[in-house]
């Protein structure tokens, strides 16, 4: 039997590290964006303060950047570490987008990266210009990759279990690309990443602002954060609706959870604001508003919605498939020319996964009694009430960001910028929020799936490794110790940048002269930079 | 399948190949920055000698690690049970490499931050076992992998490891991980050598010269080693077209059997006279101050020594020591057909780009780091 207690601390563990990575990947990815932006302004109208803002958030952005890289190594090994059983069953499929992520993305950025820190006296202007462009979109290539790979462990589809081998296997590369849960997750992921770094320049600029120090280089940073942070806030909503849309079609039990909504509703059905679910299969105190959970998740006013105790009835007649599916594969692996069993199996095999959530529960699934089928299908249910708060916390800041965004937006065409006082000390104090709404978001991804490392397809506990406890044990507090230390260092050093402030440089561009000019800038609304963001 | 324009077999050739290609890739790109890690408290005494070798390798360092971070991948992607099973069997060596890897890029950006020496020092030392430790531990793995793990499969490919962390650390795996040590440091003390002056160039050339010596030394050693050891040798007939299944092949031991390639296919023996070669030339070169000999020789003696491991093992990847016949081939071990023609469209398009553009990156970035390049780039380390 599968030891338990090694599969909890397993994911105990990759939770931990996954969601510590992702601590740094959206800063990387929207800060990458923010100063191959204030760059370009610098190419254009060859003011330094643009290239000292480039360099400032760069500085920044290289601490950040190396705690994702650092990080973001454990990743890629901990599939085969604690997840071999994983490795093994899906790899065929799931491997592609890493390794293309190598190939396509990480290569890129990576390589360019050091160019954008060294490269500035041996480039031209516009060549350092194309090498920090080049390591956005490095950054954002790869979570391209990451979310093809973790879109098909939502909706595994263009694959197909092979008897053979054990595994499943690629039958359509193209349907893994362009899996619309992936597409939906990438645009909404990114998105977040932008608004999480336009929240992180709009805070420390408010900072700047709210000491007086360093004022024109905040007032401009600021305002392209205010104009990136609205168009980021309101893509990360949108797109997180759409999300939430493809889930409907591809996660029910997923969109039940996070409503949780026991009862099948008739449409359209409410949509509950506020409420107490217990794990009774009840919903307690609660405040709803009728039509809106209909119009969200189906967008429609007909489509029916179906309740977690019906996909749990629904889950019992495909687990006693999925036993179908199982004593035919057994057949196949005994006698790989039973023609028979293969038909059966060809027919039965999608329900494959849910027979093996048995394996919880005996090692002969096909002997399961129907006490153990009930329970197999009740384990289908992820726990509800930490879904559906951590669903409402990432929803409702993406609604305040939009608000906040555009009332920094409008305040910054109105050339408002370092006026109000209490709205900047407002922005600094939001600063950790972004990361609050992104791991929230991730939380809903990954346990919103459970039972399922694959959705449908592979069980988490019959996914891991087998370690012993003391090996997680030790690689556990290793990680607890090691990253604890090194997120209390990054956030000194960066403390310490911030208080330093922005350097004056003194190099200069490759063949250019230095072109010194204007650090004294006239009111803002009248720089380019500013009427082209606000037209 | 009869739209994939190449077949089974060629395809599971073409994907052994190309791992050897990224494997020997980090080891000669990233490897100079391990190489570089592992000397830097000895080749570099003053806190602006130190800086001046982080300068030389901290432009391009990131990206030299994707090499690994590719090699990872495509492990993953074109041979999962190999990634499954190594990554699973060696837990806590990956969790010690791991340990190493992490500390390499935040000890690049973090060291000089701030100004104390002591937190330097410290620092210092995070990179030396940055350097030092993979350098070491990657060439234990591979002692070990000759030597064959201890682990087997179920009828479902359910790993089954028996092995534990003191295990690995047999002597011919120790031997085989000063072998991987000493030729890294030798090709770190290239790279120093050419693109330093002065006293740390001075040092390092010592340090290089030494270790590629002992390399020598401990390779021939390994090779005699290997003679005497025994060896897993298939003994039924593989097809290389079939679907895999680790368990449906039967797998002797044999005395001195890693040395079987080299008898049916003599012309394999290049590969360890590479590694010879590469070795005695860098040695030479660092000797007579013929730099750039100095540096393609140690990267060409990489390329010899990972070639001789993976030729001798062939087609093995990861033999079993409790269970011969689960040990795992290329043919027993790949993805899928349509799999592995993905990842080779994939590599075909993007690895020459990759080549290009890193090509250019170490263009700009060329030439002696000196201390005035670190007074004149405020982002330098």
């Amino acid at each position: 039997m599968i030891d338990m207690l090694v599969v909890d601390l397993s994911r105990w563990q990759f939770a931990a590290t996954a969601m510590y990575h992702f601590i740094f990947v959206p800063l990387t990815l929207g800060l990458s964006f923010m100063m191959a932006i204030m760059e370009s302004v610098y190419v254009m109208t060859g003011r330094q303060i643009w290239r000292k803002a480039t360099l400032f958030w760069g500085t920044l952005f290289g601490i950040n950047f190396a705690m994702g890289v650092a990080t973001g190594i454990v990743m890629e090994f901990q599939f085969g570490m604690n997840w071999s059983y994983y490795s093994h069953y899906v790899g065929d499929i799931f491997g592609a987008p890493l390794a293309i992520e190598g190939l396509m993305a990480f290569f890129l950025e990576a390589t360019f990266i050091g160019l954008f820190f060294f490269g500035w006296d041996r480039l031209s202007k516009v060549g350092h210009l194309v090498v920090t462009w080049l390591t956005a979109l490095g950054a954002n290539f790869s979570a391209l990759w990451i979310l093809v790979a973790n879109g098909w462990m939502q909706n595994p589809v263009g694959a197909k279990f092979n008897p053979d081998t054990m595994r499943m296997e690629i039958t359509d590369f193209m349907a893994v690309i362009f899996n619309p849960v992936a597409q939906a997750k990438f645009v909404h992921t990114v998105s977040a990443g932008y608004l999480t770094g336009a929240v992180f320049v709009l805070a420390i600029s408010a900072l700047f602002l709210v000491k007086g120090k360093h004022v024109e280089l905040a007032k401009r940073s600021a305002v392209v954060a205010a104009s990136f942070g609205l168009a980021a806030a309101l893509s990360v909503v949108v797109l997180g609706d759409e999300s939430g849309y493809v889930a409907t079609e591809h996660q029910i039990m997923k969109i039940a959870a996070l409503e949780a909504m026991y009862e099948t509703e008739p449409a359209p059905a409410p949509w509950t604001l506020i409420g107490f679910p217990g794990e009774n299969g009840q919903m307690g105190f609660h405040i709803s508003v009728p039509w809106v959970g209909g119009l969200i998740t189906t967008r429609s006013f007909t489509e029916e919605l179906p309740g977690i105790n019906e996909l749990v009835e629904r889950a019992q007649d495909r687990i006693r498939s999925g036993i179908v599916a199982y004593n035919a594969l057994q057949d196949i692996r005994a006698d790989g020319s039973n023609q028979e069993a293969r038909a059966v199996f060809d027919e039965y095999w999608p329900d494959l996964g849910y027979g093996l959530l048995l394996k919880k529960y005996r090692v002969d699934i096909e002997n399961a009694t129907d006490e153990e089928i009930v329970m197999a299908a009740a384990d289908t249910v992820p726990s509800v009430w930490p879904l559906f708060w951590t669903f409402r916390i990432m929803m409702g800041l993406g609604f305040f960001y939009i608000a906040f965004f555009a009332l920094w937006f409008y305040r910054a065409s109105r050339g408002w910028i370092d006026t109000n006082k209490p709205l900047l000390w407002f922005s600094l104090f939001t600063l950790p929020l972004p990361w609050v709404a992104i791991e929230s978001g991730w939380f809903i991804a990954e346990f919103g799936r459970q039972p399922w490392v694959v959705e449908g397809v592979l069980p988490t506990f019959y996914a891991a490794s087998g370690l012993t406890v003391l090996d997680l044990v030790l690689s556990l507090t290793f990680f607890v110790l090691l990253y604890s230390v090194l997120i209390v260092i990054m956030v000194i050093l960066m403390v310490r940048v911030i208080k330093a402030g922005p350097k004056d440089q003194i190099f200069t561009s490759k063949g250019q002269p230095d072109d010194d000019d204007d650090f004294v800038i006239a009111a803002l609304p009248a720089t380019p930079a500013t009427k082209e963001r606000g037209s | 399948m009869s739209t994939i324009p190449l077949d089974y077999e060629t395809l599971r050739l073409i994907w052994w190949l190309l791992l050897g290609v990224l494997l020997i890739g980090f080891a000669i790109m990233g490897g100079r920055d391990l190489g570089v890690g592992a000397l830097l408290p000895f080749a570099a005494r003053t806190d602006e000698e130190r800086r001046i070798l982080l300068n030389v390798i901290g432009p391009t360092w990131e990206g030299n690690q994707v090499w690994l971070v590719l090699g990872g991948g495509a492990i993953f992607a074109a041979f999962p049970p190999l990634y499954a099973v190594s990554f699973s069997g060696f837990y806590l060596a990956m969790m010690v490499i791991l340990l190493a890897l992490i500390l390499r890029p935040v000890g690049f950006k973090f060291r000089g931050k701030v100004e104390d020496p002591r937190w330097r020092s410290a620092w210092d030392w995070a990179l030396f076992i940055g350097g030092f430790v993979p350098a070491l531990i990657m060439g234990v793995a591979v002692g070990n992998v000759l030597l064959g793990a201890p682990f087997h499969l179920d009828d479902t490919m359910r790993i089954f490891y028996t092995g534990n962390f003191f295990q690995l650390l047999m002597p011919f795996a120790l031997l085989a991980g000063l072998v991987s040590l000493g030729m890294i440091v030798t090709h770190g003390a290239t790279l120093i050598v050419g693109r330093t002056e002065g006293a740390i160039a001075e040092r390092a050339r010592t340090y290089g010269i030494w270790a590629g010596l002992g390399t020598i030394a401990l390779f021939a050693l390994g090779g005699a080693w290997v003679a005497f050891m025994n060896g897993y040798v298939i003994t039924s007939v593989i097809d290389p077209n079939a679907p895999i299944n680790p368990l449906s092949k039967s797998v002797e031991l044999v005395q001195g059997g890693w040395l079987n390639n080299y008898r049916l296919y003599p012309w394999m023996i290049a590969a360890p006279v590479l590694g010879f070669a590469g070795l005695a030339l860098a040695v030479f070169g660092l000797s007579s101050g013929r730099k750039w000999l100095a540096y393609l020789s140690s990267s060409t003696a990489i390329f010899g020594i990972i070639s001789t491991a993976g030729l001798s093992i062939f087609p093995f990847f990861l033999p079993s020591s409790t269970m011969p016949n689960a040990g795992l081939t290329l043919w027993d071990a790949s993805s899928s057909h349509l799999t592995l023609f993905i990842m080779l469209i994939a590599t075909l398009i993007f690895l020459p780009i990759i080549v290009l553009y890193t090509g250019w990156v170490f263009r700009v970035m060329r030439g002696t780091v000196t201390g005035d390049n670190l007074t004149k780039n405020p982002n330098a380390y």
